[in-house]
């Protein structure tokens, strides 16, 4: 082992502080580190003139190396769209339905579609694009679609929109308010109510349900069909089936006839680029109700 | 703890006066090994050249994988996140392979440290051979040990400044060459040393190099002893690995003490020709006993063979030897055989633990499939009620072909309900997965309305994937979800 070190106990100064007897060592700082203190100093003053640091009234100093954050992402932004330029290109000039057989396509607008999805379907469709049943957001997953599920029908659901008064273009159809507009009385609506219970397979009764049917003939067979089928080229929903946009309950379509429905989607055409629309579409598509 | 270094400060030296605190660093005293021929000076040129040539020579070894593989025996490709050596690949999820390895590497030196000491720092540790390497370099230009300590003190001259550069140049070229190698693991070789002379490969290369070449050069050329005593964690963990049954380099003092003339009465075999410590390349004397600094080289004991032949006295005063050894020989007995030294309870029970490590790893090689499923239930939504009222649950699958071909994967499902099997944007249920790739895919299982499955709320459901053509067959267990009881 080797010889402990003995610590001679060394005269310096104190600072003059006493407290019950305990007086302060008055010990100078360690030379090197006075002057990396002093050297912080002088770069600091330097880093303050190089890059952006004082604050002023509208905004802080540039500093001398111009320096920007802001720059920074908007650089890395535009690079990154440099980088996808090409395959955007492709993506805009590709048959919508041969998107999915190019695995490079397919992979970017799997991703973009992602993100545009994301970014902003979600608020409605949400996150998982089942969208809220009952609550008039359609649920993109499953087989059943309004204005049609092909990626023709999609894109230009997208491109446009449903029922809004931004685009001349947009998908337009709109419901009677049976009740409140007075075509129908609370007797008949009831009635109807019952047909459509009846043929979409649900408990219902009888007598009702074929009364119904003849105020079914005469009021909602133009847009619903005969058969309660739908038609997609106006968004008229199928009846038959066991998805509902707002319920299938006797109160909800009670509900539905007496003050119609007016769903509304935005068109996304200006504020998504073509490739972008492509990507979603193609996106939805693949989710697994794609036609 | 203590090591007496041979030219350390004199006795007296380092006692302080009241005024001025003893120096806690001392400067490094210059080593200058001289050369020595001898039984372990020859394996030390052996294992040197063996190691050395594996190092260089195995990034251009060849190995035939087929049309979509590298045919780089030995590679890792981290941009692919492959590992491949000879015929065994390394995918990143089989990364307990690499632990495998690692654990056999760590009882290995466990296993040899308790045998025989420090045998890996003093032959097969890379700071020891380009260690000795770059003393070779040295000797070859300025002389043996005289010569070199007359340049070392000498002003700088004409003579001084040629030697030197002529040895650091030559030092520069074969860390470049280390350094260089090293890349050449991480990339298919010939392709990379054509970019790296025409100066097109990517600058990660060159910079790699670059921190290596800088390296090499002072761990060998500069720093030496001074890595293993005060930068390398190695030797402080081997102590507790060590016990008296181990071998290590020791001196025989109660043959050679007192050391001095032969002509006189009463003196031991050591002539204190200092020829010990002259060839040690960590400066100390082995005749202070084992301490931290000694790396057993050997070198010593070559050395001292040579002295004792040639003053007609008998070998091995310095020699492999345990401390058991010791207190029998000072006792007058003869010493235990090297054999029973090696062989004992702690250094077999080292090798049961490496061997069944290594048997484990080469089981867990045989029995890997070349195929994988991995499945992901998508939870939002938990299930998607289709227009006839049937349930249907998606599942994000990753399916992995390890075969350096194309192969066709087809998927069935079975579960105590009925559900089908489908799979987004095919008609089938065989899609192709591309070679040596991991690939993902949607499948859907749906349950007819009313059906058990869709009713239940919770179906346990099994994933097969089989590979056409072959027997391997692979599966993964999910939960199919049924509709929940809902209030409205």
């Amino acid at each position: 082992m080797a010889k402990p070190l003995k610590k001679e106990v060394r005269q310096v100064e104190t600072t003059g502080h006493q407290w019950d007897g305990i007086e302060e060592y008055n010990n100078p700082l360690p030379r090197w580190w006075v002057w990396v203190f002093y050297l912080t100093i002088v770069w600091g003053i330097g880093y303050t003139i190089a890059y952006p640091a004082w604050p002023l009234i509208s905004q802080a100093t540039p500093g001398l190396l111009g320096a920007s954050t802001r720059a920074d992402v908007a650089a890395e932004i535009a690079s990154v769209d440099a980088g996808n330029a090409a395959i955007k290109e492709r993506l805009i000039a590709a048959d919508l339905n041969a998107i999915g057989a190019d695995p490079d396509l397919a992979g970017y607008a799997e991703r973009a579609g992602a993100a545009v999805f994301r970014t902003n379907c979600t608020t409605c469709h949400g996150s998982g694009a089942a969208g809220f049943e009952g609550k008039g957001y359609p649920n993109l997953l499953d087989d059943d679609w309004l204005w049609g599920g092909t990626m023709e029908d999609i894109h230009l659901t997208i491109t446009h929109g449903i029922r809004n008064t931004t685009d001349p273009d947009a998908r337009y159809s709109e419901m009677p308010k049976f009740g409140l507009d007075g075509i129908l009385d609370e007797t008949q609506i009831a009635q109807v109510a019952e047909h459509v219970l009846a043929i979409s397979g649900q408990e219902h009764d009888a007598g009702l349900a074929a009364e119904g049917a003849t105020i079914y003939a005469d009021n909602c067979a133009a847009c619903h069909m005969e058969d309660g089928s739908g038609d997609r080229t106006q968004g008229a929903p199928k009846l038959t089936d066991a998805i509902w946009l707002y319920g299938g309950s006797r109160e909800k379509i009670i509900e539905t006839v007496t003050k119609a429905r007016f769903g509304v989607m935005p068109n996304w055409s200006p504020r998504l680029s073509e490739d972008e629309i492509r990507a979603v579409a193609f996106y939805v598509h693949g989710r697994g109700g794609g036609e | 703890m203590n090591w007496p270094r041979a030219s350390g400060p004199k006795e007296g030296a380092a006692v302080s006066t009241p005024e001025a605190e003893p120096s806690l660093y001392a400067a490094r005293e210059p080593v200058f090994p001289r050369r020595v021929k001898g039984t372990f000076r020859t394996l030390k040129w052996w294992i040197m050249g063996i190691t050395l040539g594996i190092y260089y020579i195995t990034p251009w070894l060849r190995w035939d994988r087929g049309p979509n593989l590298p045919d780089q025996a030995v590679l890792v490709d981290l941009a692919n996140r492959r590992f491949f050596f000879f015929m065994i690949e390394i995918w990143p999820h089989e990364f307990y392979f690499v632990a495998g390895l690692l654990i056999m590497a760590g009882l290995g030196l466990f296993l040899f440290t308790s045998a025989a000491g420090r045998v890996w720092c003093g032959y097969a540790c890379p700071q020891t051979v380009w260690t000795d390497l770059f003393i070779l370099v040295e000797r070859w230009v300025e002389g043996d040990r005289n010569a070199r300590i007359r340049l070392h003190r000498q002003p700088w001259n004409w003579e001084k400044l040629v030697k030197n550069g002529i040895k650091w140049w030559i030092w520069l070229f074969i860390g470049l060459a280390t350094g260089g190698a090293w890349v050449f693991y991480f990339t298919d070789a010939p392709t990379l040393l054509r970019d790296l002379v025409t100066f097109q490969a990517h600058p990660v290369a060159y910079l790699t190099i670059l921190i290596l070449t800088f390296t090499t050069f002072f761990f060998g050329g500069f720093a030496r002893e001074q890595i293993c005593i005060y930068a390398c964690p190695w030797p402080r963990i081997q102590a507790a690995m060590m016990d008296e049954d181990t071998l290590t380099i020791a001196y025989r003092e109660w043959r050679g003490e007192p050391r001095g003339k032969q002509t006189v009465e009463g003196n031991g075999d050591c002539i204190d020709c200092m020829a010990c410590v002259n060839v040690c390349p960590m400066g100390i004397d082995i005749r202070n006993g084992q301490q931290l600094a000694c790396i057993t080289c050997g070198l010593c004991i070559d050395a001292c063979n040579d002295v004792m032949d040639r003053i007609g006295k008998p070998r091995d005063l310095i020699g492999y030897l345990a401390l058991t050894d010791e207190t029998r020989e000072r006792a007058g007995h003869t010493p235990k055989s090297v054999w029973s030294h090696v062989f004992r309870v702690r250094t077999m029970l080292y090798t049961v633990l490496w061997a069944g490590v290594g048997i484990g790893l080469v089981v867990a090689l045989f029995l890997r499939s070349p195929i994988d499923v991995n499945v992901t239930p998508v939870r939002n939504p938990t299930f998607v009620t289709l227009s006839d009222g049937s349930i249907r649950n998606a599942y994000d699958i990753r399916l992995r072909n390890m075969h350096g071909e194309d192969a066709q994967f087809t998927m069935a499902v079975t579960s105590d309900a009925f559900v089908t099997l489908g799979l987004e944007g095919e008609t089938g249920l065989t899609v192709t997965v591309p070679a040596n790739e991991t690939m993902s895919q949607r499948v859907y299982l749906t349950a007819a309305p009313g059906s058990q499955a869709a009713q239940e709320d919770r179906t346990d459901v099994r994933l097969w994937v089989e590979e056409q053509g072959t027997t391997n067959r692979v599966h993964h267990d999910t939960i199919f979800n049924g509709k929940e009881d809902s209030d409205g």
